[in-house]
């Protein structure tokens, strides 16, 4: 079996001073391991210290103690050794506004010194295949959120990083639009072989993409570890959904 | 029958806004010409002179080497102490903030200096050094330093936090960092402290040469004054007047194709 390709052990993160009683406690001493090709669904409430364990898997933050490892590598102290290996898609859809959409889905290429006929190739099919043929030269203020967070998307896909990284990124869409991006992230992190953790708070959402739902509790720790499959009956994913509500409930 | 006019305001109601739009734009100036010259009729020329001989001058200023010489050399003095100032300030915004240190050491010299009067810097800058260009220089820099420094401080200290995030996921070298993301983040913080120092300068460099220097706008406007010439006080203050409407409608220009990104609200302010 081969090793996780990310993991996390006994990692803790406070902020404030350590030690005093203003400190307040986001991760407690957690243990996760993420298989390669693996699409985790991170589940909890508000406020558990969701986004940061994403910080610091990401690389944006240092844990107080433990050890992060990703693809054997500390994400934090070896930051630039990712570049091109990680993307992220983030809650809102962050696009930079003085970019057009096209432009937005070239800059991490451009980071990656990728020739410009290459990323501009690159970033116009990625477009293409997230229906957003035609607003490529459209800067962010002209697109709805939903086409806005399709340019986020392809902007991750786009430099084919191996590992994925999700912060609630359909939580401000509409139902509808919603699924449908949920729908198409996951076929596309299927096709393409990724390895993909997904932070969500929606029960619903963990449960149509994870092939592995985490819930945790707070401050984060694990409260339950769920495998998952596409095959998973109706039946046994209700009996799941149940399961989870027990555990965030507690 | 043919249709009234107020059945097609399109074309010929636009025109009449805009006809009214810059009607509202130049009378004040009209105005003031006007009573200018009725005033002419009724005082000295050296109090009051006639708009025609101030253009007149104004006409034999751009006309003639040696007097343009010296509006140009106004010009590049202004554009140089202000590009000084700008690196030095951007160059110090970037240390600031960089360094909680650095910025508790800084900021409190830089408000000072914000309270030295532009005439103190033009006795020290007599003081302190001998040739005539260094004087200027340092007297542009000191007086625009300040507010440069804490413009772009703003500026850097105003970027969005999760913009900057997303940048750095990335994981960009430094250059690019500041290619793709924090010039074009800072940049309309920058062209609007442009605008300003550049009032503030153009006020400045006449002081500083009125005093210190051997020719300019500034120079000879202490010229006109000995001579008690209204008219080519005028001429020589409108010299600079014009440089500083032509350099605002150039950064404008500017900005007009640099944030063309920006989304319009039809319900404006």
């Amino acid at each position: 079996m081969s090793p996780p390709i990310i993991s996390l052990a006994q990692v803790s993160k406070s902020f404030g001073k350590s030690g005093a009683s203003s400190a307040y406690v986001a991760v407690d001493r957690l243990d996760l391991q993420v298989a390669r090709g693996q699409l985790l669904a991170l589940l909890g409430k508000t406020g558990c210290g969701k986004s940061t364990i994403f910080n610091m898997i990401a690389g944006l933050t240092e844990p107080t103690s433990g050890t992060v490892t990703v693809d054997g590598k500390n994400p934090f102290r070896e930051f630039d050794s990712f570049r091109g290996k990680m993307a992220i898609v983030f809650q809102g859809d962050r696009l930079l506004p003085w970019r057009t959409a096209l432009q937005n889905v070239e800059l991490g290429l451009e980071m990656l010194d990728v020739p410009v006929g290459e990323r501009r190739s690159t970033a116009l099919r990625w477009l293409g295949t997230l229906g957003l043929k035609g607003h490529e030269h459209d800067y962010p203020h002209a697109l709805s959120g939903g086409m806005r967070q399709r340019v986020s998307i392809a902007r991750a896909f786009a430099t084919d990083a191996n590992i994925l990284l999700c912060d609630e990124p359909f939580s401000a869409l509409d139902e509808m639009t919603g699924r449908t991006l949920r729908a198409e992230f996951v076929k596309l992190v299927r096709e393409n072989g990724k390895t993909a953790v997904f932070i969500t708070h929606s029960i619903n959402e963990a449960l149509e993409i994870g092939d592995r739902i985490v819930v945790l509790r707070r401050p984060a720790n694990i409260a339950i570890d769920l495998p998952l499959t596409t095959t998973t009956p109706a039946a046994e994913k209700e009996a799941i959904r149940t399961q989870i509500q027990t555990a965030l409930a507690a | 029958m043919t249709m009234p006019e107020a059945a097609t305001p399109g074309t010929s109601g636009w025109s009449a806004a805009i006809g009214r739009r810059g009607l509202t734009y130049v009378l004040p100036f009209v105005v003031v010409a006007g009573l200018w010259q009725i005033a002419s009729l009724f005082f000295p020329p050296f109090l009051f002179p006639s708009l025609v001989d101030v253009f007149k001058r104004c006409f034999d200023i751009l006309t003639s080497w040696s007097q343009l010489a010296d509006v140009l050399a106004t010009v590049g003095r202004i554009l140089a102490g202000l590009a000084g100032a700008f690196i030095v300030g951007a160059a110090l915004a970037v240390l600031m903030v960089r360094s909680r240190a650095v910025n508790d050491f800084l900021s409190p010299i830089l408000t000072l200096f914000q309270g030295i009067p532009a005439l103190s810097w033009v006795v020290f800058a007599i003081i302190w050094f001998h040739g005539i260009e260094p004087r200027i220089f340092f007297i542009m820099v000191m007086t625009t330093l300040p507010a440069f420094t804490f413009q772009v401080l703003s500026a850097l200290q105003a970027m969005s936090r999760d913009l900057m995030e997303m940048v750095m996921s990335f994981r960009p070298t430094r250059t690019k960092l500041f290619r793709v993301m924090i010039i074009p983040a800072i940049l309309p913080d920058i062209l609007t402290a442009w605008k300003v120092n550049l009032g503030n300068a153009s006020r400045v460099v006449v002081v500083a040469e009125l005093v210190g220097a051997t020719g300019g706008v500034g120079y000879e406007l202490l010229q006109q004054q000995q001579l008690f010439d209204m008219a080519g006080a005028l001429a020589w203050t409108l010299q600079l007047v014009f440089f500083v409407l032509i350099a605002q409608a150039v950064l404008t220009f500017i900005e007009s194709i640099a944030f063309k990104y920006r989304a319009v609200s039809e319900r404006s302010l």
